[in-house]
């Protein structure tokens, strides 16, 4: 039995795969670079979009979407998917603004909301571990369920009035001179540090990424899979539970048809922001930068005034698809290493 | 050799699969310090039992026995925390990791604040240098590198655990002989430190230079358990096979050789010069009907690379192929099965066959294919085709409807093969056909190779074997470096001639 043998190149071969090792970041870079690209553009446009205000703004505004896409990068490193944060985001509102205007305590209000999200979650995930049944499936149940379950606590939207909440929305907390960020800005953030953290330097978050990238060789290397996609889908409730808790500071109600759609804004933000569908690449990191693209979108029309607001939702459609194709380019380079 | 307790005493072993009774009563027994080969064909239930061992299958009844414990391993962590490693025949680790992380994923060192990475870089490099595997760069991301070193930080992976009991499920099939042995080195480190190892091979040479003791299995059966310098091979393989079968005496029989082709007529496919930039050059070739033309060269030479040129799974951009004399470019594979050629794919978990389907569906795929799915093939004309090359190409089970997965690799390669020998190809590319598959399917498939090419059928065949390619081949091409170096007729030529080419040609 004759094998041929063949002349080994360690050293061409190391400066290759170090190459092509920094590849991993190419998509994660190019989003960061767009974002600072239209930032440029944006301050070359229009006077006083410079101003650090606006970039703080556009953290205000979608302090509920960072959180949102934190849990679905979990989710989508894994190579699953989680329609239901949207309606999850609807139902945490809602449960906080029927229990806040009978009287609840508001931090007790906060626990019971965050508890039920994660709740949520888990039991998708369950459902998906231990059936086998596609995420996709399981999480546009999920989505039906938690809307639905938003009509049964009130048809009508409800007003928060609690003090905490009020103090909370209108509160801001000062950086420099004429700069300031939400209470929720401070709050998104540690959630992507914590997230960034877990997903980095713990062996639960290696987990993530090892089923991303071969859930059957994860398994035969003896990784906690079934546990950790659960859990992975409990993050994504809770993470959805903070969202509606977000929002409800932000908006200041509760009501049904809230976030309608918000699932797929988190999905946009995870793809553009470089997370490959189909799991294992990606960072917590990017999925911050692709809301920030998103929200500039939106700001850039609305800067520019003369233009509907649907422009924001094309403009979207056209940066995911680009999004999709270098991620194409992307992963055959993979391929043909 | 100490005749004491094993360490792992597995007796009685059964598992049934739907339709397969996979094991029936098979004993394994493994010693400390011993390296014990687990033999048999294709089907023989080798693999089955492996993953009985591991976790992967739970056991229908029997007992497993580890350091004096009674296990009922219901997942690959458990047997892991019995101190049971694998490697196994493909590479399970994540392609998206760095090679640090596969080695110690899992068993990350851990401090205040989370992963020590500075602590799983430095267990990463002294693994590595550990197996001389010191030049592969621990940060490097894992897809980068070859098969063979992916397999090698399989390795390193299972050695970092400190295990107790070491299975490597065909560890060498992707390896060259330098990595073989420096693998065998490592395997020798391992058993002088007191590792029980089952190693697991269709390379007979390597077991005698190997193993300590073997066990054969045959059907799912247990055949017995030998010392490897009380069985000779002629032994072994009659064992493995299960009659007395001169399998050797055969492949010799397979070299009188046919009459060469039909130089007379035009060349079934010709090349000039065709080639694809970073993929090969200089691909020149004319091959008759009739004629087996065989690709000869190293690990990463541009084999597999040439047959999806001519196949047209990858565009050519330089030079020119014609098909029976006219010009041709192949857009898609498409094209050139329209026109009669065939590629049997080397990775056939990949790119070849469909595990949920069963052997018939798989069968049947090509065929339906080149029709068009508008006029779908009759069940009683799959059924009738299926039974047919189950009988000719021995598949077992007998099963037509037995799902793909539940088949051993030799039977899910023969099944590949019908199911392009029912389109009827002219030219028939076979790309390392014989891989990882036992000396009776071997004999099985190099014969029928030789009696499609005396029909009339053109074939291209890539081996990593050279004897098998000097065997079977009328013509040798000779790729080196991803380019053709050389084309010459079969006339006695030797390995050492072709070496010598290999060597001579400057890259």
């Amino acid at each position: 039995m004759s094998v041929l043998t063949r002349t080994p190149t360690p050293l061409g071969r190391t400066r290759i795969s170090r190459l092509q090792g920094k590849a991993r970041y190419a998509p994660t870079l190019a989003t960061v670079g767009l974002f600072l690209a239209m930032f440029a553009i944006g301050a070359g446009m229009y006077p006083g979009f410079l101003s650090g205000q606006v970039f703080l703004n556009l953290l205000i505004d979608n302090t509920f979407l960072i959180v949102l896409a934190v849990g679905m990068t979990f989710v989508i490193l894994t190579g699953g998917i989680d329609l239901s944060v949207g309606s999850v985001v609807a139902l945490s509102m809602m449960i906080a603004a029927a229990l806040l205007q009978a009287g609840w305590n508001p931090f007790v209000v906060i626990a019971l909301v965050l508890l039920t999200g994660a709740t949520f979650g888990l039991l998708m995930g369950l459902v998906i571990q231990v059936f086998e049944i596609q995420p996709f499936i399981v999480t546009l149940a999920g989505l039906f369920l938690a809307r639905g379950l938003c009509y049964v606590i009130s048809v009508d939207s409800i007003t928060v009035t609690d003090p905490f909440f009020t103090a909370m929305a209108q509160a801001r907390i000062p950086l420099a001179e004429k700069l300031f960020v939400s209470p929720g800005v401070v709050i998104a953030l540690v959630v992507v540090a914590v997230a960034f953290y877990v997903l980095h330097q713990t062996r639960f978050g290696r987990t993530v990424y090892a089923i991303g990238g071969g859930e059957s060789s994860a398994l035969l290397m003896g990784l906690a899979v079934p546990r950790t996609k659960v859990l992975v889908y409990g993050i994504s409730g809770l993470c959805s539970a903070i969202g509606g808790i977000l929002f409800s500071f932000y908006s200041l109600s509760g009501y049904s048809l809230a976030a309608t759609g918000m699932e797929l804004d988190a999905i946009a933000a995870v793809v553009v922001g470089g997370t490959l569908l189909t799991g294992g690449y990606g960072y917590v990191l990017g999925s911050l930068a692709g809301v920030l693209i998103l929200g500039i979108v939106q700001t850039f029309i609305s800067y520019e005034g003369t233009l509907s607001s649907w422009w924001t939702r094309i403009v979207i459609g056209a940066l995911l698809l680009a999004f999709i194709l270098l991620q194409k380019l992307f992963s055959r380079k993979v391929k043909l290493a | 050799m100490n005749e004491i307790v094993p360490v792992v005493d597995m007796s009685g072993i059964s598992i049934e699969f739907p339709g397969v009774k996979a094991l029936d009563a098979v004993d394994l027994r493994l010693f400390q310090g011993e390296v014990h080969a687990l033999m048999g064909e294709n089907g023989a239930g080798k693999s089955t039992l492996i993953k009985a061992l591991t976790g992967v299958y739970p056991i229908d009844s029997g007992t497993i026995t580890v350091l004096g414990a009674t296990h009922r391993f219901s997942s690959p962590a458990e047997a892991q925390a019995a101190r049971i490693s694998t490697v196994y025949q493909e590479v399970n680790l994540c392609p998206n990791l760095s090679v640090e992380e596969n080695i110690l994923l899992g068993r990350e060192p851990r401090r205040r604040g989370g992963i020590h990475w500075k602590e799983v870089r430095r267990k990463a490099r002294e693994v590595l240098d550990q197996l001389q595997l010191g030049h592969i760069d621990p940060g490097s991301v894992l897809s980068t590198h070859s098969i063979a070193i992916q397999q090698l930080i399989a390795i390193a992976r299972s050695v970092q655990v400190d295990a107790k009991v070491l299975i490597l499920d065909e560890p060498t099939s992707s390896l060259d002989a330098d990595e073989v042995q420096q693998l065998f080195t490592v395997i020798r480190t391992l058993r002088d430190r007191g590792v029980a190892i089952l190693f697991v091979s269709h390379f007979l040479e390597q077991v005698y230079e190997i193993s300590d003791r073997m066990t054969v299995l045959r059907n799912g059966r247990l055949v017995g358990e030998y010392r490897t310098r009380e069985l000779p091979r002629m032994g072994l393989i009659s064992k493995m096979i299960g009659k007395e079968m001169d399998a050797l005496a055969e492949l010799e029989r397979a070299e009188s050789r046919r009459q060469p082709g039909r130089q007379d007529e035009a060349p079934v496919l010709q090349a000039q010069d065709l080639g694809r930039k970073g993929s090969v050059r200089d691909v020149t070739i004319a091959l008759h009907a009739g004629e087996i033309l065989g690709l000869a060269g190293l690990l990463g030479s541009g084999r597999t690379e040439t047959a999806r040129l001519l196949f047209g799974a990858d565009r050519a951009d330089q030079g020119h192929l014609s098909i029976d004399g006219t010009a041709q470019t192949f857009r898609s594979p498409r094209t050139a099965i329209n026109r009669g050629i065939a590629f049997s794919s080397e990775n056939r978990k990949e790119e070849g066959l469909i595990g949920d389907l069963s052997v018939r569906d798989n069968l049947v795929l090509a065929m339906q294919a080149s029709k068009g799915w508008l006029r779908r093939v009759p069940r009683s004309t799959q059924d009738q085709l299926a039974e047919k090359f189950i009988r000719t190409l021995d598949i077992r089970p007998a099963n037509k409807d037995a799902l793909i997965r539940n088949l051993s690799g030799g039977n899910q390669q023969k099944v590949l093969l019908a199911r392009w020998l029912i389109t009827n190809p002219r030219l028939l590319i076979l790309d390392e056909p014989t891989r990882g598959i036992d000396i009776g399917a071997k004999t099985q498939i190099q014969k029928l190779i030789s009696s499609l090419a005396a029909d009339g059928m053109s074939i291209i065949f890539i081996s990593a074997e050279l004897e098998e390619v000097l065997r079977l081949s009328d013509h040798i091409a000779i790729l080196k470096d991803r380019q053709m170096v050389g084309h010459i007729p079969n006339d006695g030529v030797t390995m050492e001639d072709v070496m010598t080419i290999i060597a001579g040609t400057p890259a």
